[in-house]
Parts: structure tokens; C-alpha cells; sequence
């Protein structure tokens, strides 16, 4: 039985998939996002080690929750980075019969990826900046395995969910939604688009591991912008 | 058959008392949504406004409106009393004047006396004489007190003990009026006295045919007190308004006559749902008409007042009655009870406004029909004011006529009542365990003297085994005290109306408590997982502990703490049960606090689970404050391992969740809660208060942090407890609209 490690268990989520959500984040961060909010799970070393028994179990035991739509997110951290593990674990939870999704910037391509969108039932998609170059300035790394993972999702039979947080002076441009809305254009479309205004709620956590907070200045877009930019990213071209 | 019980399917009902049969037999359940619902009329709207300047009138005069001094409160000592005479379909006042509260000596005078005192009045004379010459409940019970039980009760080891007031918790077949008229249940009592009589003359035998002397002898006055308002309920109700009219009558009696700490209402709605039916078979009443009564009948148990001093709303804040309604559920042979009426009941919240009162509670089964799930989830998250209770685990031990007595003690309508009794501190008698004897604040002995456990570290096995020892001595105290009190109270201040509406050959239970178990559970889990070491002053007694490492805590769904809570129900029920009880009441034991875990922490010493000196407890099987770090469900799962067979009288969680988190929206946020209360009880949980706050709720939050043990947010991608950001952190995401749906 593998291991994997855990950030931590939120037993009541209800925004990443549908219906309730018991949800994992996973330890280890391969993105350094400006914005992040869970700055203390970027660390491979740190967590709670847990097994893949420790996780089906803690799942029996919210499963009477679930109703006919909840199910197990993991989220994390970056999931697809202990991918040998949550392959496990997402085999014992699908004999279970119970709801798997996988919240991820799928910035890690290879065939554990694929094979991992192939057995789960939702992926949801943080795509970080449409623009490869300004992905790099906000997160630290290119964004191309982000690209391929969501060309991949556009082929698998899998449903998938697009998210992106807006950031002021970073993602908040209509050519950034522009070319968002053509990266997610194709047969298969997301089954929901989400736009997240950006607040810093996480900065807590970059101080109380003395870091300094990389968005100081930047407070949370406008709502009126926001409902501008969702209309914009799903009116008719 | 009669004229009154036209179209009634007859049976069992018709030849004894047995509203249960009546109903199971007549009733028609209804699976279809709430779109056939109406609103107020403009006549419910105005009484409902006079109603609420009323309301505005009292809370701008510190919350009692006014006291009638002059006369001691019962059956006939008031005048007939409105709102408004003339619009109003259901009448019936405790006194002569809405909101004017009456007094009542009978559970101790002093009450009576202080309460009076504190609102700017001097009861008259005239009571106060006629009390000199009068014994009360209080007066008895403190002529039995030992000493030790008086220090038990000013240590606070057992606080709220019903020794000054009256005991409440008792319902009564209210439903019995309506359907068999007053006549035929003198005619019943009379018999009983007859089959009674031919006795043996026992002390038993005598008091119960006393009893019912009494209760025939309210029954004539509850005639009497239904005529002042100009009608005759000797025969039973010939429709729909008179059922209403005569069970509310019945009900209005019992408060007149008690001031009971609970003064439930029992299950009328399904009841009531049989007479309308039939009223519009006969095309005698329209859907606007019968959400009318029952707006007005509703507007009436908004009225109900008692008389109390402050110090019993520190105990028991918000002025509660606990007029306690339950609505749902299943027959024993699987049939929903849900009937149009059921939700017609739960309209009044938006055609009146949302309230406390009467305290809508939702028997909860799984087979519910789902429309009637979603309509209670969407009242929930709009109102905030309804609780559910578990009838797939109720039902197999209460049949399927129970009612709930204050917030979680179930019983069958007419056939059980209980002997109420406060609750026992269960993290100060830790303390005391542990100081060997020693009250913790105040240093004095309030306990047998043992080896105190002072000097170093603290071993589980030594003191999980002195633990027992104290509470095994509390237990005794507490059925002893509990017995005085409850012989008294039949003695000197006797239901004479409510029970005149129960069966006379009854099943009695003696209702003990519990505060503060998640604070002895965790205390423990402290001394078994980590090292927990006292701190003493000069004289030995322990301030403070030192605790060394990390714990499993209540809350977290971890079994190694969870069963530490677990076995602490079950050995203080049956350290309960070692002690005989008055009138061989059955024992049953509640984990509900209400509001006074502010109160018992007020009065606790510094805890060995880090909890500081006169913080409070969580209230009632709730997990401590900030501890529940895995979200809302693990904390559901610790509370729902707690055994119901031990905590017969109930296990009371509250659970807050902004709308948010619930779900991205209405519906959802909806759909989801139907799936928490599915989940919570067939894990076996007993009861949920659900709080779905909104923004402004979140604002009082921030201000009163104590009130919202466990609300919990999401913060983008993760959620966290609202009291672990900082005030800024909070101010901002009260700012914050949430993402938004496409």
C-alpha cells in the first residue's frame, strides 16, 4: 500500500465538484504563484504522511453525506505531483463507487497524468495566465504542461471545469480573457467556467513562515469588473 | 357515531382515548412541493403588526412589558384578554392584556418576588401574605436539602436544578380537547377514580387518587376559562377552526397555570391537518382561510410569557418558553406523516417573520418525502429557525406520537412526562477529582477528601479511576436531590391541567445532564496523549496545568478521543441508574447546555485541556471552540458516535454554516444541506440545530465570537473557521461577494 502526505481535510467542501466534497489537499507545490493561498503547502517534506487505507477509510466515514452528487476532491498543493499515489487511491475510491475529482493547474504532464484524468471523474483546471509568458511571471514556471493537460482533457472523455483567479495588474486585462476564451474553445467544452477575484487572505501565512508577501499593494479586483470580465469570456465571439 | 366526528374513519379512538389512533387512521399524507402555499392576509398582516409594536414596546422596557402584581396567575384569574377583538380568528390570552405577564408563586415565591423586584414592581400584598400561610415547591424542597446537597448546588458541580421554579417538561394532549370535548375526559378520569378507588389505600393509591380529584376539578375550570371567551368546548370540535381554538385553549390553560422552565406544544399540525381536509371536502374553508388560523394560532404562542428573574435568563437567555412543536416524521408502519398543515405550519416563519418561538422542530427520516426535505432546507437557510431531530432513531423506542418536551426530550404525547433536572458539571467535578475534594475556585471542600492528584505529571490511569470515584458520590447526590425536588414539586406545585390530558397510569422519566463533555473528554485525551502537569498554589489546590505535546481532540472524527466521550455517558448513566428514583421514574440522561455553558465556564477553573479559568464550554455535545481543525463534518461525526441509548433525553449539536460554503448557490446550497441532515442522521446522530448565517450575521460574529462556536468559511479554494482570521481578515471577507455562477 503506498503513502503519500497531506497538507490537510476540509469534511465539508461544496465549491470544488458538485454536491459534497470531503476534500484533500495534498502536500508539495511544483508553482511559487504570487497569490497563493496555501503558501505553508508548497513544501514536498512537510505534511502528514498518510496511507492509501487512511485515506479510503476517512472517506467511509463522510460517504453517508454524499447523497447522489458528492464525492473526494484532492486538491492541494499541486495533486499531480504524487500521482503514483492518488493512482492508488483513486482506484480503491472508483471500487467504492464514489465521485472523484482532481483540482489541479495541471502543471505536470506525463503519462501518470493522463492515466489519472482517464480514472477520475471531474478536473478541475486552474489555468494561472493564458499568456505562457506572464504565466511565468506569476507562478514561477511555464505554463505549457498546464496547456497540454487541458488539450488532453479536451480529447478524454473526462468532464473538466476551467478556473482562473483574478489578479489585478496580471489577469485582469480583456486580451488575457481574450485569449483564455481561445484556449478553452474546441469540441469539448468545460461543463463550468469560473473566474475568482483574487484577495489576500493567504498573506498570513507568507508572514508567519517569514516570507515576505509578494502582492503587497494589490487589493481584490472590483465586482463590476468581474461580472464584466465573465460576461466578456462567455458572450459570443 | 358523533355529529362532531362526521366522515372519521372510526376505530380504537372512538371507544377510549387515543388521539394516536385518530390520527393514524384519518390522516392523509401530502408529497407534492410548497407552491400551494399562501401568504398573509392584509388581517394577518395588521394583527401581526400590532403584534410587533408590542414587541417593540416590551424590549424598549428591558423586556417585560408589563407585570400584573395583583393576582396570582391561573385558569380563571384574568379577564378575557385580545390583541384585537374584532379581527382575530383564534383568541385566548394568559392575561387580560397581550404581553402583560402574570405571576406565579407555586414553584417558590422568592422567584415570584425577585422577578417583580428586578422589572421595577412590588408583588401586592395580598400574595405575599396569602404565601405566608402557603407552602411552595421551594419552600418544601429546602426543608428536605441536606447540607451537601446545598453545597453541590452553590459550588455549581450541578446548576439549574428545578428547586425555585417550576420543573416544565411535560406535555400535554392538548389534541384531546378538540377531539373528545372536556365532558367526555371527565367522564374517563371519574372512571379511573372508580377503578382507583376499590384499591388498596397505599400511599401511592392515595396520591393518585388525589391527582385526580385535582385534575377533574381543572378540567371544569379549563370549561369555565374557554367560556370567558364565549365559547363551549364541553363536546368535542365540529371543525377545523374549533379544533385550533380547542386545543390552543387547552394549551393556554397549562401556561396559565405553570410557569414550567419548558412549556411544550407536543404534534398538532397533522391533527389539525385531518379536521381541515374534511372542512374543504365540504367546501366550508379555502386554503387562504386555514393558513390563516393558523397565522393567527401562531401569533397567539408568539404572545406566551413567563415571569423570570435576570439570573434565570443568564441561565437561559432570550426569554424562551420552548413551545415546542414537532413536525414530520413516520408512522410505524411507514407512511410520512407530512401533511399540508405540517407545511402550512412552517409558512408562518415567512407570512410572520422569522421567530424562536413556537420552536419548529422536523421529526427527520430518511424516507421523508424529498419535496418536504428541500422545503425545510430552504426555510433553514432563509430563517435560521427551525431544528431537526433523528425519528428513524427515535421512532423504534417512542412509537410515532411522541413530541419533543424543550429542545431534545422525546416522549410519547399523553402516555410518558419527565421529572426535569438541570445538569452536573462534569469538567468541574473532574477538577474536584483531582483536588482531592476541593472546589477549585474557592479552595473549600465540596467533595468527599481523597489524595489530591497535585505533584507531577498526571497519569490517565490514576485519574480516569479517581474521576470515577467522584463521580459515582456526584451521581448519588444528584438522583437524591433530584427525588426531593420532584416529590416536592407533585406536592406543592402539581400540573393539575397537563396532566388532567395524560393517560393516568403513566411512564415517568428522570432527566439528568450534562455540561461540558467536550472539555472532560479532551482533558482527558491531554493526560492520556500528552503530559499534562499541574500547577499548584502554596495550599496545594491546582490552578493551572502545563500541557506538554499534542492531543486528539473532540471534533476531529478521531476515535481515540471520541470514545473517551462516548464511555463517559455511559458510565455516568449508569452510575445514575445505581440510585432508586421517586415514583420509579426511568433514568435517561441529556448532553444539552441551552445558553448556560457561558454560565458553567464562568465557573470552572482552568481545565487540563488548555482551556483557561472562565472561558466557556461549547454548548451542548458540541466540540470545544477553534478545536474542530478537519471542518463541519468530522465535527458532525464525533458528535454522532455519542450513544443515544445512554443519552436517552437527548444529544443537542449546533451547526453554522455560511450560505457560501453550503454552496455556490441557492439551490445547491439547498440541495447540499438535504444531503448533511441525511448524512448526519443516519450515522446516528440525534439532533441539529442548523444556522445558515449571512452577511450580517458574520458582522455579530465578529463582535460576539462566543455565539457562532463553529462557523466556518471558505477562503478561495479553503475554508477555515471564522474566529482563526483576525479582524481584518474577517472585515474583509464580510466585504466580499463570492465567485459568482456562470
Amino acid at each position: 500500500m503506498k503513502t503519500g502526505r497531506i497538507h490537510s481535510i476540509e469534511s465539508l467542501g461544496s465549491l470544488d465538484g458538485p454536491g459534497i466534497r470531503t476534500v484533500f489537499f495534498m502536500q508539495g507545490c511544483n508553482m511559487k504563484c504570487l497569490y497563493c493561498h496555501n503558501r505553508d503547502s508548497w513544501d514536498c517534506r512537510g505534511g502528514e504522511v498518510i496511507s492509501t487505507g487512511e485515506i479510503l477509510s476517512a472517506v467511509k466515514s463522510y460517504r453517508a453525506y454524499y447523497g447522489h452528487t458528492g464525492g473526494v476532491t484532492f486538491s492541494g498543493g499541486e495533486p499531480l505531483l504524487q500521482s503514483d499515489f492518488l493512482l492508488e487511491v483513486v482506484t480503491g475510491l472508483k471500487d467504492m463507487g464514489v465521485h472523484c475529482a482532481i483540482d489541479t493547474s495541471g502543471s505536470l504532464y506525463n503519462g501518470n497524468t493522463e492515466r489519472l484524468i482517464d480514472q477520475t471523474d471531474l478536473v478541475i483546471l486552474d489555468i494561472k495566465h493564458s499568456d505562457p509568458h506572464m504565466y511565468r511571471t506569476l507562478c514561477g514556471s511555464d505554463g505549457s504542461a498546464s496547456f497540454r493537460t487541458l488539450e488532453y482533457l479536451k480529447k478524454s472523455r473526462t468532464p473538466y471545469w476551467i478556473r482562473q483567479v483574478i489578479v489585478p495588474g496580471y489577469t485582469d486585462s480583456f486580451q488575457q480573457i481574450d485569449m483564455l476564451k481561445e484556449l478553452i474553445m474546441g469540441k469539448k467544452s468545460p461543463e463550468r467556467v469560473e473566474l475568482l477575484p483574487y484577495h489576500d487572505g493567504g498573506k498570513d501565512k507568507w508572514i508567519s513562515l517569514g516570507q515576505q508577501y509578494p502582492l503587497e499593494a494589490i487589493g481584490s479586483p472590483p465586482s463590476d469588473l468581474m461580472s464584466v470580465l465573465r460576461t466578456r469570456l462567455t458572450s459570443p465571439s | 357515531m358523533r355529529e362532531e366526528w362526521r366522515d372519521f374513519k372510526g376505530g380504537p379512538w372512538t371507544e377510549g382515548i387515543s388521539v394516536s389512533d385518530f390520527i393514524k387512521s384519518n390522516y392523509r399524507s401530502y408529497d407534492g412541493d410548497e407552491s400551494f402555499l399562501m401568504g398573509p392576509t392584509i388581517r394577518t398582516q395588521s394583527l401581526n403588526s400590532k403584534f410587533k409594536d408590542l414587541l417593540k414596546k416590551e424590549s424598549e422596557n428591558k423586556g417585560v412589558l408589563s407585570i400584573d402584581r395583583d393576582k396570582v396567575s391561573s385558569l380563571l384569574s384574568y379577564e378575557a384578554g385580545y390583541i384585537d377583538r374584532e379581527s382575530e380568528i383564534i383568541v385566548g390570552l394568559q392575561t387580560d392584556q397581550p404581553l402583560k405577564r402574570g405571576v406565579n408563586p407555586f414553584g417558590g415565591i422568592r422567584m415570584a418576588r425577585d422577578a417583580c423586584t428586578a422589572y421595577g414592581e412590588t408583588l401586592s400584598e395580598e400574595i405575599e401574605n396569602h404565601f405566608r400561610f402557603r407552602t411552595t415547591h421551594n419552600d418544601g424542597v429546602f426543608r428536605v436539602y441536606d447540607e451537601e446537597i446545598k453545597t453541590l448546588r452553590k459550588s455549581g458541580l450541578i446548576t439549574g436544578l428545578p428547586d425555585a421554579y417550576g420543573r416544565g417538561r411535560i406535555i400535554g394532549d392538548y389534541r384531546r380537547v378538540a377531539l373528545y370535548g372536556v365532558d367526555l375526559l371527565i367522564d374517563g378520569k371519574k372512571q379511573d377514580r372508580e377503578i382507583l378507588s376499590k384499591g388498596h389505600m397505599n400511599e401511592e393509591n392515595i396520591r393518585s387518587l388525589e391527582e385526580l380529584f385535582r385534575q377533574i376539578d381543572f378540567l371544569k375550570k379549563l370549561k369555565e376559562m374557554a367560556a370567558l371567551y364565549d365559547c363551549d368546548i364541553s363536546n368535542p370540535a365540529k371543525n377545523g377552526k374549533e379544533a385550533v381554538q380547542w386545543t390552543y385553549f387547552a394549551y393556554l390553560a397549562a401556561i396559565k397555570e405553570q410557569n414550567g422552565a419548558a412549556m411544550s406544544l407536543g404534534r398538532v399540525s397533522t391533527f389539525f391537518d385531518i379536521y381541515f381536509e374534511r372542512d374543504l371536502n365540504e367546501d366550508s374553508v379555502t386554503e387562504v382561510g386555514i393558513q390563516e388560523m393558523i397565522d393567527d394560532f401562531v401569533i397567539k404562542l408568539r404572545c406566551a410569557r413567563q415571569l423570570r428573574t435576570p439570573e434565570y435568563n443568564e441561565l437561559f437567555a432570550g426569554d424562551p418558553m420552548w413551545i415546542t412543536e414537532v413536525i414530520g416524521g413516520m408512522t410505524v408502519d411507514g407512511r410520512s406523516m407530512v401533511t399540508r398543515t405540517s407545511y402550512r405550519m412552517l409558512q408562518t416563519l415567512y407570512n410572520l417573520g422569522s421567530s424562536a418561538e413556537p420552536n419548529l422542530t422536523i421529526l427527520w427520516s430518511e424516507k421523508l418525502p424529498s419535496h418536504f426535505k428541500k422545503f425545510c432546507a430552504r426555510i433553514s437557510i432563509d430563517t435560521d429557525s427551525i431544528q431537526y431531530e433523528n425519528d428513524d432513531l427515535m421512532r423504534p423506542l417512542y412509537g410515532d406520537d411522541y413530541g419533543i418536551a424543550c429542545c431534545v426530550s422525546a416522549m410519547r404525547i399523553g402516555e410518558e412526562m419527565q421529572f426535569f433536572g438541570a445538569r452536573c458539571n462534569m469538567a468541574k467535578t473532574l477538577l474536584l477529582a483531582l483536588n482531592g475534594g476541593r472546589d477549585e475556585i474557592t479552595g473549600e471542600y465540596t467533595g468527599p477528601q481523597s489524595e489530591p492528584l497535585n505533584r507531577g505529571a498526571l497519569t490517565y490511569e490514576q485519574v480516569r479511576s479517581q474521576f470515577s470515584i467522584y463521580l459515582k458520590w456526584l451521581c448519588g447526590k444528584y438522583v437524591n436531590a433530584m427525588n426531593i425536588i420532584h416529590y416536592m414539586h407533585d406536592k406543592y406545585a402539581y400540573e393539575k391541567i397537563q396532566m388532567a390530558l395524560h393517560h393516568t397510569e403513566i411512564k415517568r422519566y428522570m432527566a439528568f445532564g450534562i455540561a461540558g463533555l467536550s472539555v472532560a473528554a479532551d482533558s482527558l485525551s491531554a493526560i492520556k496523549y500528552a503530559e499534562v502537569t499541574p500547577v499548584s498554589d502554596e495550599t496545594g489546590l491546582i490552578t493551572d496545568f502545563e500541557i506538554k505535546g499534542d492531543f486528539p481532540q473532540y471534533g476531529n472524527d478521531d476515535d481515540r478521543v471520541d470514545s473517551i466521550a462516548s464511555e463517559l455517558t455511559e458510565e455516568f448513566i449508569s452510575l445514575l441508574r445505581e440510585t432508586e428514583t421517586y415514583r420509579n421514574a426511568e433514568h435517561s440522561l441529556s448532553i444539552l447546555t441551552i445558553t448556560s455553558n457561558v454560565v458553567y465556564g464562568k465557573k470552572t477553573g482552568s481545565t487540563p485541556d488548555g482551556r483557561k479559568r472562565g472561558e466557556p464550554f461549547a454548548p451542548g455535545a458540541n466540540p470545544m471552540h477553534n478545536r474542530d481543525s478537519k471542518g463541519a463534518l468530522a465535527s458532525l461525526n464525533s458528535v454522532s458516535k455519542i450513544p443515544y441509548e445512554c443519552c436517552r433525553d437527548g444529544i443537542s449539536c449546533t451547526f453554522s454554516i455560511t450560505p457560501d460554503t453550503l454552496g455556490r448557490d441557492g439551490q445547491t446550497g439547498r440541495d447540499n444541506l438535504v444531503n448533511i441532515l441525511d448524512g448526519f442522521f443516519k450515522k446516528k446522530g440525534h439532533h441539529l440545530n442548523v444556522n445558515v448565517f449571512h452577511r450580517k450575521t458574520l458582522e455579530d460574529a465578529r463582535d460576539n465570537p462566543h455565539k457562532y462556536p463553529n462557523l466556518t468559511i471558505r477562503v478561495s479554494g479553503y475554508a477555515v473557521n471564522f474566529h482563526k482570521l483576525n479582524r481584518q481578515q474577517q472585515s474583509e471577507v464580510i466585504s466580499r461577494t463570492y465567485f459568482g455562477r456562470f
